[in-house]
């Protein structure tokens, strides 16, 4: 199984705070990593390092082979990487076709106007906005501003798919709606990289999980042994809710 | 050599009239992220505020100082419900536009009435020589009223329930307005203080050199360099920015001609944001 | 841009770029010409300045720096050197373009409110500098002598000539507007607009696609400060560099909305015939101020989408049809 993304002893800081510390692991092609960690333990910040947002003070991210650390972000959409956010980033006044088109355009096929069209209509009507594809972004509902983000990130064609939170503010059938919707994105061979706080839906996603913990790496592995770590059972113990939740998906 | 000493001095104490004339935009830019284009002009109705109630009225020009404060200060809640109000939470450039649509009618009613004629209330008062230049009295009390102004401000800020509201609503203001406190008008007051502080700077430079209605084009830019340097919402970076102009001003005019202070000025202005996105002390955006 | 052809926008601008050749050709009506080229003008830099503000969303109070540095160009070219006013136009506009890159690479790295600051200090700059600068004629500025006109047949025809040309520019423009505005190009910019981070992350050459449009924004106003200039025979650096022209062009973008191409040439055209009126009733130039002024206040506060905006609102059939 080929790496498609590497991080290798990746650190940040941000004035007094080490967000990222001495990070490494390697994200096999076709797997669901699931990332999860308590609040504030550098996960969006890891995003954000990995896409371009912020570059690393030490280490290095690799992406199918080649450096990409510190890069320009649209230089690394352009080689296949896209993500979605956790509070979401729609283009306001343009349609949920607009949006999907910019991301069509600018993604790694690079298409062409009317190409990138029906890549567009192609990526809403997959994850369910077909009926709303004339509608302003700015109109929509949390839940279908959530499914453009996603349907934007996909009509780039990626080849790496970064998840951050896609299920917050969801409801219940929502949520299982969102994660049918993965497990088909994987099955179209594309790679995943999942933050989430839903433990339950996490962890049924992920092939493996990384938990960071104030930036670090404090476990790595299934989603069974890493429900069982007493390491990560106390850093969730702040938290009584989650951890029970933790030990429930054991 | 000792000229240019004496050019520096001088420098620093027009500075830190410039730190005041600084202080109005910043302290509007850095509570609510609203630009004010119309602060030159301001900062001209203070001069002419000084011409019409020193000349007009015969009043002493420095006891001018209280009704061009009180003046501003309404100026600046009228500005606000005029032209900042509805902004609020829009994207700055909205406020640009408004404000700068604002300053468009000031000037094209000051234009109209008293063209381009230049006005001169320069005082003089008996200066401090050292060796053989003599530092106009003027210039050292416009320097230490200035300090004293911004004095005030900072206790203001730091002192008074409205001011420590202002920082609040400056650090956030949804969460200043969920913990109660009235964000529409401590914006208000804000904008009234700033004018004020626009209006009472202009006053103090309309004692030091002569002005026409389209003076505050320069003066406002100078602002913008001081804001970058000093902080934004920041009185204290304010003065020292103001001063570091001042310095600035003073070490290059005895060898540049006049016309290319502002360039050079604004090249600073351009190249300090080119090398730091949010001016000097970006991260302190927010803080007071 | 083939395609540009089959849509219906398209002809309706050669529509009326064929109106305004050949309503005052035909009658031979030279007062209808001298307005009708002061509105090209106005059209010409609206249009392009909404390439900026419209587009990407950024504000440039400058513009008219493109408008004097094409129009020094060409005058100096025709005058000092004795080109042809066709290759003095050419090289204003590709010269003013080429700097608007260069410069554009800079100041481009600042952000919204930053950057519209810095446009007007680029024509305080610049005005500075050719103040100053000899053989540009410094602040009296450039006389050019009348000979230039023989061979465009003669003053009386000269001025047919130029004015066709800025009919010209003016089609361009327009073109150039609408053609980006549905090209890739033009939804980079729109992403842009709407969001600048957000577009990067997408894959948008945020960088590159700004100085491209920047410089876009400066080739037209450029040809057409040629020929503004070459027509009045005299340059000088308080005309050129007059940022009032700027502020009206601004104003007339958002006035007819901004980001649209009808919006912009009919707010354009309109604030051209009221400013006519408002000149020849009086000595109101500083009422002029006032209005735009007045008008712009208006504008932001409660119609930020313009004349265009209000237009699409109520009857949003014409979307489809005109841009």
């Amino acid at each position: 199984m080929t790496a498609i993304l590497q991080l290798d002893h990746v650190g940040k800081r941000f004035g007094g705070l080490q967000a990222v510390n001495d990070l490494s692991f390697v994200l096999g092609e076709g797997e669901i990593l699931g990332l999860i960690g308590p609040n504030g333990a550098g996960k969006s910040t890891l995003f954000n390092l990995i896409n371009g947002v912020f570059t690393p003070e030490t280490g290095k991210i690799l992406f199918r082979g080649a450096d990409i650390t510190g890069e320009k972000p649209f230089l690394i959409a352009r080689r296949g990487l896209a993500r979605t956010h956790q509070i979401v980033q729609p283009l306001m006044n343009m349609t949920v076709e607009g949006n999907c088109t910019v991301g069509a355009c600018f993604g790694r096929e690079n298409l062409p106007l009317t190409d990138a069209r029906d890549a567009a209509r192609e990526a809403a009507i997959f994850v369910g906005l077909e009926d709303r594809l004339q509608m302003q972004a700015l109109h929509l509902t949390i839940a279908g501003k959530k499914r453009l983000e996603l349907a934007r990130a996909l009509a780039a064609r990626p080849t790496l798919l970064l998840l951050d939170e896609v299920l917050a503010g969801l409801n219940p059938t929502e949520v299982e709606h969102m994660i049918g919707i993965i497990r088909r994105i994987r099955e179209r061979g594309i790679t995943i990289l999942i933050i989430e706080h839903l433990m339950q839906a996490i962890m049924s996603l992920s092939d493996r999980i990384v938990v960071l913990n104030y930036g670090e790496k404090l476990a790595e592995g299934l989603p069974g042994e890493v429900a069982q770590n007493p390491q990560v059972i106390e850093a969730y113990l702040g938290d009584p809710k989650l951890a029970a939740a933790l030990q429930g998906s054991a | 050599m000792l000229g240019i000493i004496a050019s520096i001095i001088d420098g620093v104490l027009v500075g830190l009239v410039y730190g005041l004339s600084a202080m109005g935009l910043t302290l509007i830019w850095g509570v609510m992220d609203v630009i004010n284009l119309t602060h030159g002009t301001m900062i001209v109705g203070g001069m002419f505020a000084l011409y019409f109630l020193a000349t007009g009225l015969g009043v002493p020009p420095y006891l001018a100082l209280l009704p061009v404060l009180v003046g501003g200060f309404l100026a600046g809640v009228a500005l606000y419900w005029i032209a900042v109000h509805r902004m609020v939470g829009r994207p700055p450039l909205m406020s640009l536009l408004s404000t700068f649509a604002v300053n468009l009618v000031l000037i094209g009613i000051g234009t109209g009435v008293w063209g381009t004629a230049l006005f001169n209330v320069a005082v003089s008062l008996p200066g401090v020589s050292l060796g053989r230049y003599t530092f106009p009295g003027a210039h050292i009390l416009a320097a230490v009223l200035a300090a004293v102004i911004a004095a005030a401000l900072y206790l203001f800020l730091h002192r008074t329930r409205m001011g420590k509201a202002v920082r609040a609503v400056a650090n956030n203001r949804e969460a200043a307005e969920l913990v109660g406190i009235p964000t529409t008008r401590v914006l208000a007051v804000t904008v009234g203080c700033g004018v004020a502080l626009a209006g009472v700077s202009g006053l103090l430079i309309g004692t030091l050199f002569p002005f026409t209605v389209l003076s505050g084009d320069g003066y406002q830019l100078k602002g913008f360099v001081v804001t970058v340097l000093g902080g934004f919402g920041n009185p204290v970076g304010a003065l020292l920015g103001g001063v570091a102009l001042g310095l600035l001003e003073g070490a290059v005019t005895p060898f540049v001609p006049v016309s290319w202070t502002l360039v050079i000025e604004f090249a600073l202005f351009v190249l300090v944001l080119i090398a730091f996105p949010g001016g000097i002390f970006a991260s302190r955006r927010g803080a007071l | 841009m083939p395609a540009m052809v089959l849509r219906p926008f398209f002809w309706i601008i050669t529509l009326v770029v064929a109106a305004f050749i050949l309503i005052p050709a035909l009658g031979d009506n030279v007062e209808l010409r001298e307005s009708l080229a002061l509105a090209t003008v106005y059209i010409t830099l609206a249009s392009s300045l909404n390439l900026m503000l419209g587009y990407a969303g950024y504000i440039n109070f400058g513009s008219i720096v493109f408008f004097g540095l094409g129009g020094y160009i060409c005058v100096w070219l025709v005058d000092a050197h004795h080109w042809p006013l066709a290759l003095s136009l050419i090289a204003a506009g590709v010269g003013v373009g080429a700097l608007a890159f260069i410069f554009g690479l800079g100041i481009l790295r600042l952000r919204g409110p930053f950057f519209a600051l810095s446009t007007i200090g680029i024509v305080e700059g610049v005005q500075a500098f050719v103040q100053n600068f000899e053989p540009w004629g410094g602040s009296a500025g450039i006389y050019i002598s009348p000979e230039v006109f023989t061979p465009l047949g003669g003053p009386g025809r000269a001025l047919w000539v130029i004015y066709f040309a800025l009919v010209a520019t003016m089609g361009l423009s327009l073109y150039l507007s609408y053609g980006i505005k549905i090209s890739k190009f033009g939804l980079g910019l729109l992403a842009i607009g709407q969001n600048e981070d957000a577009a990067a992350i997408l894959g948008v050459p945020t960088p590159r696609y700004k100085a491209y449009v920047y410089s876009a924004s400066a080739v037209l106003p450029a040809v057409a400060g040629g020929l503004y200039f070459f027509k009045s025979a005299f340059i000088q650096p308080s005309d050129a560099f007059d940022l009032s022209l700027s502020t009206e062009a601004l104003v007339v973008a958002m006035l007819g909305g901004q980001g649209t191409v009808t919006g912009v040439a009919l707010g354009a055209y309109l604030y051209e015939e009221l400013r006519g009126y408002l000149l020849v009733s009086g000595t109101f130039s500083h009422f002029q101020l006032v209005i735009s002024g007045v008008l712009l206040l208006l504008i932001v506060l409660f119609f930020p989408g313009g004349l265009m905006g209000f237009i699409h609102s109520r009857f949003p059939r014409t979307q489809k049809v005109l841009e």
